[in-house]
């Protein structure tokens, strides 16, 4: 009598039965995540990626451009892991709201899980070291990748030499003053100029410091960023690669017009930069021999100026030096 | 205490923390006034501004300090003045400092003016050496508009030096710096001293080169 009253499988029984198992939970979320991130990855790489700062515009931009669109299609798979994870829990795994506080689960500890801590030794140790060796790799392709390298960079591109005279690179010493930036050319007399224009193609060194406090030397479109530090040489190099307008941009807080501390620069044709240059240095000629001898940088006298025209002599107008010769740059 | 009381309490200090607030709130965005450019017609505009070795008044009367004529020539604190887009816009500066060298001598060079000169005393000038005669006092530079003037110093012998309370009047020594500049779309536009003049603060840059109403202020160009 009581047996056929009695169902054949307790209720409760039967749902444990139909549900999945944590393996069946972990391959379905292993499944959705695997096609998302396949999905996901190129068209990071190969869609947004092109798009992403600092653009092209230098090798070293170009090479900053590629590292970030490598970076973030690496991370992909991680964001997508969090959030595929996240939503399967939230559709799969929710309490009812009227389960009382006493009652509700907790998962299983990992706590000890041998398996479980090695991998993720494993998996975090090999992602780091990738990433170390690959950013390695990239700043010395690109000596540098166009940041500041102090005053003896170790990755330097051809033709470099620390002696001005014998270097191969056009050299241009950006200098930085509260509140606006001016440029040197030391191959053309020590010409100084308001403006800043490069010749494409042509490998750069720029050669950056301050007049006072610490700026930041910020070619956004060239992926060049330097500090420019009072009483310090900061080398970068980079190679422009097409013709361009520059957006320049001082990124490190310096008083009360920090924010109005940009200019912009050019990138020209050889024939234009050659003209230009020329101009400026006639245009100019009398200006020259007030300013101070080249140095990698200039320290503050006690009358307020930079340099004190009774100690140092003033320096020839010297504008026979043969303008540098194009080198390819690292990247070409 | 007293329900009363305590509300009470409560709403003093709620008026007081309120009237702070206002009170930083206010004194944060406060600009001195701005200075219109006097018309000239034919879309030409004149403007007059001095500079003084000392402000004299409160809140700082050691400090140097431009000062701005209004359009009914009196002298106004400000170094915020308002000129036509698309014009020529005539600049006179009376400067009474004495002088020094620039910090950096690229600007002893005058940039950005009509015919790249600046009229000196009534000479056109190019090009004033700051570490000889009498050095530069002050200068006027625009970066965003490559306009960059110096104004020479006066002889510290001068007989006749401005040591009043500001404004200077010009029987005092000083040179008298002339210049045109032709202005472009409407914008606001940085304008500033290059000469460290700040002195007894870091580098020369601290206290009136870094204070709006100083040593640096805003070009307004307006349609």
């Amino acid at each position: 009598m009581s047996d056929e009253h009695a169902p054949a499988t307790p209720p409760a029984a039967a749902e444990t039965a139909s549900e999945p198992t944590d393996r069946q939970h972990l391959l379905r979320i292993g499944i959705i995540w695997i096609v998302l991130s396949l999905i996901a990855m190129p068209l990071v790489y190969f869609v947004w990626g092109p798009h992403f700062p600092p653009g092209n515009g230098s090798d070293q931009a170009a090479s900053q451009q590629h590292d970030n669109a490598v970076l973030a299609t690496i991370a992909v798979p991680v964001f997508l892991f969090i959030w595929v994870y996240l939503g399967y829990a939230l559709v799969n795994w929710r309490i009812r709201s009227d389960t009382p506080v006493s009652e509700l689960p907790d998962g299983p500890p990992v706590r000890g899980h041998i398996g479980f801590q090695t991998t993720w030794l494993i998996v975090t140790s090999l992602t780091v070291l990738s990433l170390f060796v690959y950013g390695t790799a990239e700043l010395v392709k690109t000596s540098g990748a166009g940041t500041g390298s102090g005053g003896a960079p170790i990755w330097t591109p051809a033709g470099y030499s620390s002696n001005l005279t014998k270097s191969k690179l056009l050299q241009v010493q950006v200098i930085g003053q509260q509140w606006r930036w001016t440029f040197r050319y030391p191959q053309y007399g020590g010409v100084e100029t308001s403006q800043l224009l490069l010749p494409v193609g042509q490998a750069v060194q720029f050669n950056v410091t301050s007049l006072d406090v610490i700026h930041s030397f910020w070619a956004i479109d060239l992926g060049v960023k330097a500090d420019a530090n009072p009483g310090n040489n900061n080398i970068a190099f980079v190679t422009p690669n097409r013709l361009q307008l520059i957006n320049i941009r001082c990124a490190e807080l310096c008083g009360i017009y920090h924010g109005s501390m940009a200019t912009n620069g050019q990138v020209v044709s050889h024939a234009d930069f050659d003209r230009w240059i020329v101009t400026q240095v006639v245009l100019h000629a009398r200006l020259i021999p007030q300013l101070p001898p080249y140095e990698d940088y200039y320290l503050p006298q006690t009358d307020g100026g930079y340099y004190d025209p009774g100690t140092n002599p003033l320096p020839p107008v010297d504008t026979g030096l043969a303008p540098p010769s194009p080198t390819p740059s690292s990247g070409q | 205490m007293s329900r009363p009381a305590r509300a009470t309490a409560v709403a003093v200090a709620a008026v007081a923390v309120v009237a702070v607030a206002v009170g930083v709130f206010i004194y944060l965005i406060a600009y001195p006034p701005t200075v219109a450019a006097a018309s000239t017609g034919s879309g030409e505009a004149n403007i007059t501004l001095q500079t003084v070795p000392a402000y004299g008044l409160e809140p700082h009367p050691t400090w140097v300090s431009y000062m701005i004529k209004n359009q009914s020539g009196q002298w106004e604190h400000t170094t915020m003045f308002q000129v036509p887009a698309h014009s020529l816009v005539h600049f006179t500066i009376y400067q009474f400092d004495t002088g020094s060298p620039l910090r950096n001598p690229f600007m002893n060079e005058v940039s950005g003016t009509v015919g790249g000169v600046e009229i000196l005393n009534g000479q056109p000038t190019r090009i004033v050496d700051g570490a000889a005669g009498n050095g530069i006092g002050h200068s006027f530079a625009i970066p965003a508009m490559n306009v960059s003037v110096v104004l020479p110093g006066v002889d510290p012998n001068a007989k006749n030096p401005c040591s009043t309370p500001a404004p200077c009047s010009t029987s005092f020594d000083h040179n008298e710096v002339q210049f045109t500049i032709r202005t472009g779309a409407p914008g606001t536009f940085v304008w500033q001293c290059f000469v460290p003049c700040a002195l007894g603060y870091p580098l020369g840059f601290g206290g009136p080169m870094s204070t709006l109403g100083y040593m640096n202020g805003f070009m307004k160009v307006v349609a």
